[in-house]
C-alpha cells in the first residue's frame, strides 16, 4: 500500500500545477524538491528574511504561480530541500519509491511511496565551451539570474550577456535594471529569429517588448550574429573576444569588450535522468535533447509514470505549467479507473482502439476518454508549436567547434582540453561514451551536465539519455542507511 | 586479407593484436562498438594475482602480471603498482589467508598492524597479506594505447569499430574470414575476444561454448584531495566469492582509490543475464561493506555507479587457443573478472599458437574443446 | 536594488573566509555573498590548479565546492549562509 497516491519531483510551474490539479481531484500528494523554496529555475524565490514586498517585479507571471503554491501547501505534503537521487518501480505496476536525501547540512535518507510519479524535474542552461570559460567572472545566463531572484546580487558591474535564443534578454534586462551595465547582449543567430513566426510571437509579444523596453532605456545594444568566442583575464574575467560569425557560428571578425562579468546561455538541458532510471522511452528535441516521450496526456510509456515541462522538450514556464496540469489530471483519471478496473469480476473484457506497433498498451490513442479539459489541450498545442518554431530560430550551428583551440577545456571537472578528446576519437572511440571513457570528459562532479552536449557534437552524434543511477551526489552513510519503509 | 582477424577491440582483443602484429602477423581487429565499450569499459582495471587459487589460472595471472609491467613501458594507461591488501575480520581467517599466500608461493608479507598500509583502516581487524604485484590498469586506455602502439610499431594492424561480425566464414572445415555489417574480412585465423558476448561468436561458427553474464556493480565516489586508500584493499569474502558457483547476488569489499582522486567501490556478482537495470539493495550493500571497512568513506559521496557483464564459465576458467571443433578458430575469452589481468598473457599465448610456436605455458586447462 | 523587488532584508552578519569576514544578508547562498563581496574565484581545480567560482549558480556544476564548517565539497551556490560559518576554499 502506498503512502501517496501521486508523488512530483520538481517544484517549478510544471510540477506545482501538476501536483495541485491530482489534489485538487482527490488524490495524496507529496511533491519533493530539492530546493528551500517552491519555484524552480524559473520562478526562483527570495528568502523571506528579505520581506519583498514587490517581489513579482524580478519575474513574469509569479502571483499566478504564488497563488498556485498557496492552495497546494493547504492539500498536499510539499517536502523541500529534499534532492531525489533515484526512483524505483518497486514491487508491481503503480508502486514506485522515491529516495531522496534531506536538508541542507546533515543529510538524512527519506523515502516516499506513491502509485504514480510525476518527473517534472526542470532543466539547467546548456553552455558551450570557449577558450576561457571557466573563469571565475563567467557564469551561465541562469547562474547570473539565480544570484539575482534568488538572492538579490547582481552578478557584475560591466556585464556582456550572450547566447542564443530568448532567455538572455529577460537576464539581460533584470541585470540592467538591478543596476549592472550590460555593455551588450549578444545573439549568435540571425538578428530575425522571432520575427520570422510572427503568428506564433504574438503571444509572446508582450513579454518580449517589456524586455526589449528595458534594454533600450538603459541602452543596451542588441548584435546578432555576434558571440563570445574567447574569454580572458589572470585569475578572473577582464575582457573577451566577441566574433562576428557567419551563418554556420564560424568567426570572421573580432573585437574585444572589457567586462568583470559575462552571462552566457546556448539554450538549456532537460533533466531526465529520472525517468531514464524509471525505464521511460526517450526521445529527441529538435534542439538535440534527449526528452521523455510522452503521449497526449503526459503520460511516458511506463505506466504510472508521468512527465511534464521540461524533461518532455524545453519550452518554457507557460507549457511547463500547462502540461503539469493535463498531467495531473491524467493521473487522477488513471489511478481511479485502475480502483475501478480492479473491483471489476475478472474475465471482463476491456476493449482498445488498435494502435500502432511498439506503442505502450497504456497510452490513448487520443485525448477524447481522457479527463483532460479540451482548452488546456489546446493551449499545450499552441505553445508547443510556439516552442518548436524557437527552436528552430536559435539552433546551435557547428561553427562554435572552430572557437575552440587544442588547450580548451571541454569538461570542466576533469579539465580535460579539447586535444584529449581529439585523441580519444584517433584512438578508437566512436561516440561520446567511449569519448568518456578514454578521456574521461563527464566522469566529474557534474557528471557531464555541463559538458555533455558539447561532448556529444565533438563525438559527431545527438546527446544520448543520461544514464545516471545516482542523480544527486549521496554520502555512502546515507546510501548506507536507505530504507525501503517510507518515513 | 589478414592473417588474424581479431573480433573484439577490449583489452583482451587488444593484447591478442598487439601480441601478433608483433610477431610479424597482419592484424585486422573488428568490434561492432568503439574501442574498450564493452566489459572492459565496465571494471576496475584489476591486475591481480592475490585472489588466484593455485593452479593454471595462478600461472597465467603472474606471466600477465609480468607483461603488464613489460607493456607499460610500451604505452601510457595509468600503469599503477599499487600493490593488494587482502584483510581479515578474524584471527581464523586471517590463519586461512596466510595458508593461501603460502600455497600460491608469490610475493607476499603478512600483515599484523594494518594501519602502516592502509591508515584509515577500521579498527577491530585481525589483520591482512600484502601482495606487493597487485596493481591497476585504465583498462580502456590500455585497451586503446595498446592498438595504437602495436600500428605504430608493427604497422600490419587495422582497427575497424561499428563493424559487427554476424557469421563466420569457412571452406573445407576451416575458418576462412568472417562476414561483417561491412562486408565480408577475409584471414587465416579468427580470434574470438568477445569477451561476454564469446558464446554468440561461437555459436556463429558452430561451435558451443558455455560463457554467460555474470553481473557487478561498481560504485566511485566524488574526488578526494587527499587518497583516502593507498593500495587495491578486500575482504577475504572476495576470494570465495570469485569461486562461487552461485547464482544469487553475492558481495564482498574490495576498496580502491584511483589516479583521479575517485575511489572505485566493488565488488557484487550475481547471474541476471544482460539486465541492466539498477539495483538499489546492491548500492547499498555495497557502500554498507565499504563504509565498514574504510569508516572515513561514510561522509564521502558516490557520485556514480555502473555495472558490467563478466563472461564466465562454469570452470571459472579462460578459453585460449585453437577449438579443436574448427581449426583457425580462436578463442581468447571468458575471462571472468580477472580480463584486464590475464589479458596480456592470453595474446602473448595466443599469438605464440598463431605463429606456430609452442606457448610458454601450458594451455590445455584453458582448451576450447574441454566443455564437450 | 532593494528598491527593485521592494526588499528589506534584515541584519546582515558576517561569516568567516579563510579568516576574512564576508557580510551576509539572512537567506542568501554562501557562493551568492562572497560574489557580492567581490570574492569570484576561491577553488582552485586538482589537476590545473585552476580558479574557480560561480558558474552555474544551482547546483548543477560543482565549480563553486567550498569547506563549511569542516565539512568538505560543499555546493556554495546552495547553501544558506549560517551566522558563525566558516568557510575554507
Amino acid at each position: 500500500m502506498s503512502a501517496y497516491d501521486l508523488a512530483v519531483v520538481g517544484g517549478g510551474p510544471a510540477g506545482v500545477a501538476g501536483a495541485l490539479t491530482a489534489a485538487q481531484a482527490g488524490l495524496r500528494v507529496a511533491l519533493l524538491d530539492a530546493a528551500p523554496r517552491l519555484g524552480g529555475q524559473y520562478f526562483r524565490r527570495l528568502p523571506e528574511t528579505f520581506h519583498a514586498t514587490r517581489e513579482a517585479a524580478l519575474h513574469h507571471g509569479l502571483d499566478r504561480f504564488l497563488r498556485q503554491s498557496r492552495a497546494l501547501r493547504s492539500l498536499a505534503d510539499v517536502l523541500l530541500e529534499h534532492r531525489v537521487w533515484a526512483v524505483e518501480r518497486h514491487g508491481g505496476l503503480g508502486d514506485f519509491v522515491v529516495h531522496a536525501v534531506a536538508g541542507d547540512r546533515e543529510e538524512r535518507p527519506v523515502t516516499v511511496r506513491a502509485s504514480a510519479l510525476l518527473i517534472a524535474t526542470g532543466a539547467h542552461d546548456r553552455p558551450l565551451p570557449f577558450p576561457g570559460w571557466d573563469l571565475p567572472g563567467v557564469l551561465t545566463a541562469g547562474g547570473a539570474q539565480a544570484l539575482l531572484k534568488g538572492n538579490l546580487v547582481v552578478a557584475g558591474r560591466r556585464v556582456v550577456v550572450a547566447g542564443t535564443g530568448p532567455f538572455p534578454l529577460p537576464v539581460a534586462a533584470g541585470l540592467a535594471r538591478a543596476g549592472a551595465r550590460v555593455v551588450e547582449v549578444l545573439e549568435a543567430n540571425g538578428p530575425l529569429g522571432l520575427a520570422r513566426h510572427p503568428a506564433l510571437a504574438a503571444s509572446k509579444l508582450g513579454e518580449a517588448a517589456g524586455y526589449a523596453l528595458a534594454l533600450a532605456r538603459h541602452r543596451v545594444p542588441y548584435r546578432a550574429r555576434q558571440a563570445v568566442v574567447a574569454a580572458h583575464g589572470d585569475g578572473e574575467l577582464t575582457h573577451v573576444t566577441v566574433g562576428r560569425l557567419d551563418r554556420d557560428w564560424r568567426v570572421v571578425a573580432t573585437r574585444t569588450v572589457e567586462c568583470d562579468t559575462l552571462a552566457v546561455g546556448y539554450g538549456f538541458v532537460p533533466q531526465v535522468e529520472l525517468a531514464v532510471q524509471a525505464g521511460c522511452a526517450m526521445g529527441h528535441d529538435l534542439d538535440g535533447s534527449p526528452v521523455v516521450s510522452v503521449d497526449a496526456a503526459q503520460r511516458t510509456s511506463v505506466a504510472g509514470v508521468y512527465a511534464a515541462g521540461e524533461p518532455t522538450g524545453v519550452g518554457g514556464a507557460e507549457l511547463a505549467e500547462v502540461e503539469g496540469r493535463i498531467a495531473g489530471h491524467a493521473a487522477a483519471a488513471d489511478l481511479r479507473s485502475a480502483v475501478h478496473l480492479a473491483a471489476e469480476p475478472p474475465g471482463t473484457a476491456v476493449h482498445r482502439p488498435a494502435e500502432p506497433p511498439g506503442t505502450p498498451a497504456h497510452w490513448a490513442a487520443g485525448p477524447a476518454g481522457l479527463a483532460v479539459p479540451e482548452p488546456l489541450l489546446r493551449r499545450r498545442a499552441r505553445l508547443r508549436a510556439f516552442a518548436q518554431a524557437l527552436h528552430r530560430a536559435y539552433p546551435v550551428r557547428p561553427g562554435w567547434r572552430d572557437w575552440l583551440t587544442p588547450a580548451t577545456l571541454v569538461c570542466r571537472c576533469e579539465e580535460v582540453p579539447y586535444e584529449a578528446v581529439r585523441e580519444a576519437m584517433d584512438l578508437g572511440a566512436t561516440d561520446a561514451r567511449s569519448v568518456k571513457l578514454l578521456a574521461r570528459p563527464g566522469m566529474g562532479w557534474c557528471q557531464g551536465r555541463m559538458c555533455g552536449y558539447a561532448v556529444a557534437c565533438l563525438a559527431g552524434e545527438l546527446p544520448q539519455a543520461p544514464r545516471r543511477p545516482i542523480a544527486q551526489p549521496i554520502t555512502l552513510g546515507s546510501l548506507e542507511r536507505m530504507t525501503d519503509d517510507p518515513s | 586479407m589478414a592473417d588474424v582477424i581479431v573480433i573484439g577491440a577490449g583489452a583482451v582483443g587488444a593484447a591478442c593484436a598487439y601480441y601478433a602484429a608483433r610477431a610479424g602477423l597482419d592484424v585486422t581487429v573488428v568490434d561492432r562498438g568503439p574501442v574498450a565499450g564493452g566489459t572492459t569499459g565496465a571494471g576496475e582495471g584489476n591486475v591481480l594475482v592475490s585472489d588466484k587459487e593455485p593452479g593454471p589460472e595462478l600461472d597465467l595471472a603472474l606471466l600477465s602480471n609480468r607483461l603488464w609491467r613489460e607493456l607499460a613501458e610500451v604505452a601510457d594507461f595509468e600503469y599503477e603498482p599499487k600493490g593488494g591488501l587482502v584483510v581479515a575480520e578474524t584471527p581464523e581467517v586471517l590463519a586461512r589467508l596466510e595458508e593461501l599466500a603460502g600455497k600460491q608461493g608469490v610475493e607476499h608479507t603478512r600483515v599484523t598492524d594494518l594501519r602502516d598500509y592502509e591508515p584509515h583502516l577500521a579498527p577491530g581487524l585481525a589483520g591482512g597479506v600484502h601482495y606487493p604485484q597487485d596493481a591497476q590498469v585504465q583498462p580502456m586506455l590500455a585497451a586503446a594505447r595498446l592498438l595504437k602502439a602495436a600500428r605504430e610499431r608493427y604497422g600490419s594492424l587495422r582497427l575497424r569499430t561499428g563493424v559487427t561480425v554476424t557469421g563466420v566464414l569457412t571452406s573445407s572445415g576451416r575458418v576462412t574470414g568472417v562476414r561483417t555489417t561491412e562486408g565480408d574480412i577475409l584471414g587465416g585465423a579468427v580470434v574470438n575476444a568477445a569477451g561476454t558476448w564469446g558464446g554468440e561468436i561461437a555459436r556463429m561458427a558452430g561451435v558451443e561454448l558455455p560463457i554467460l553474464p555474470r553481473r557487478g556493480f561498481i560504485l566511485v565516489t566524488e574526488p578526494l584531495r587527499e587518497p583516502l586508500v593507498r593500495h587495491k584493499v578486500y575482504t577475504a569474502a572476495y576470494v570465495t566469492n570469485v569461486a562461487s558457483d552461485s547464482a544469487g547476488l553475492e558481495t564482498s569489499a574490495v576498496v580502491e582509490g584511483t589516479p583521479a582522486g575517485t575511489v572505485l567501490i566493488g565488488a557484487s556478482r550475481e547471474r541476471v543475464g544482460f539486465d541492466r537495470t539498477v539495483s538499489l539493495p546492491v548500492l547499498r550493500r555495497l557502500a554498507a561493506q565499504a563504509v565498514a571497512l574504510f569508516p572515513a568513506l561514510r561522509d564521502v559521496r558516490a557520485i556514480r555507479a555502473y555495472c558490467g557483464f563478466r563472461p564466465y564459465c562454469p570452470d571459472h576458467l579462460p578459453v585460449i587457443g585453437e577449438d579443436p571443433r574448427l581449426p583457425g578458430l580462436h578463442h581468447a575469452c571468458g575471462h571472468e573478472g580477472a580480463g584486464i589481468g590475464l589479458a596480456p598473457a592470453t595474446g602473448h599465448l595466443l599469438a605464440q599458437v598463431l605463429s606456430g610456436e609452442r606457448p610458454d605455458l601450458d594451455l590445455t586447462p584453458f582448451d576450447p574443446g574441454r566443455f564437450s | 536594488m532593494n528598491d527593485l523587488a521592494g526588499a528589506r532584508p534584515e541584519q546582515p552578519f558576517d561569516i568567516l573566509v579563510d579568516g576574512r569576514a564576508v557580510p551576509v544578508l539572512p537567506g542568501q547562498t554562501i557562493g551568492a555573498a562572497l560574489h557580492a563581496a567581490g570574492i569570484r574565484a576561491w577553488r582552485t581545480t586538482r589537476f590545473g590548479g585552476r580558479p574557480r567560482g560561480l558558474f552555474c549558480g544551482i547546483g548543477v556544476c560543482f565549480d563553486c565546492l567550498v569547506s563549511v564548517n569542516g565539512a568538505p565539497e560543499q555546493r556554495a551556490c546552495l547553501l544558506q549562509a549560517r551566522p558563525g560559518d566558516e568557510v575554507r576554499t
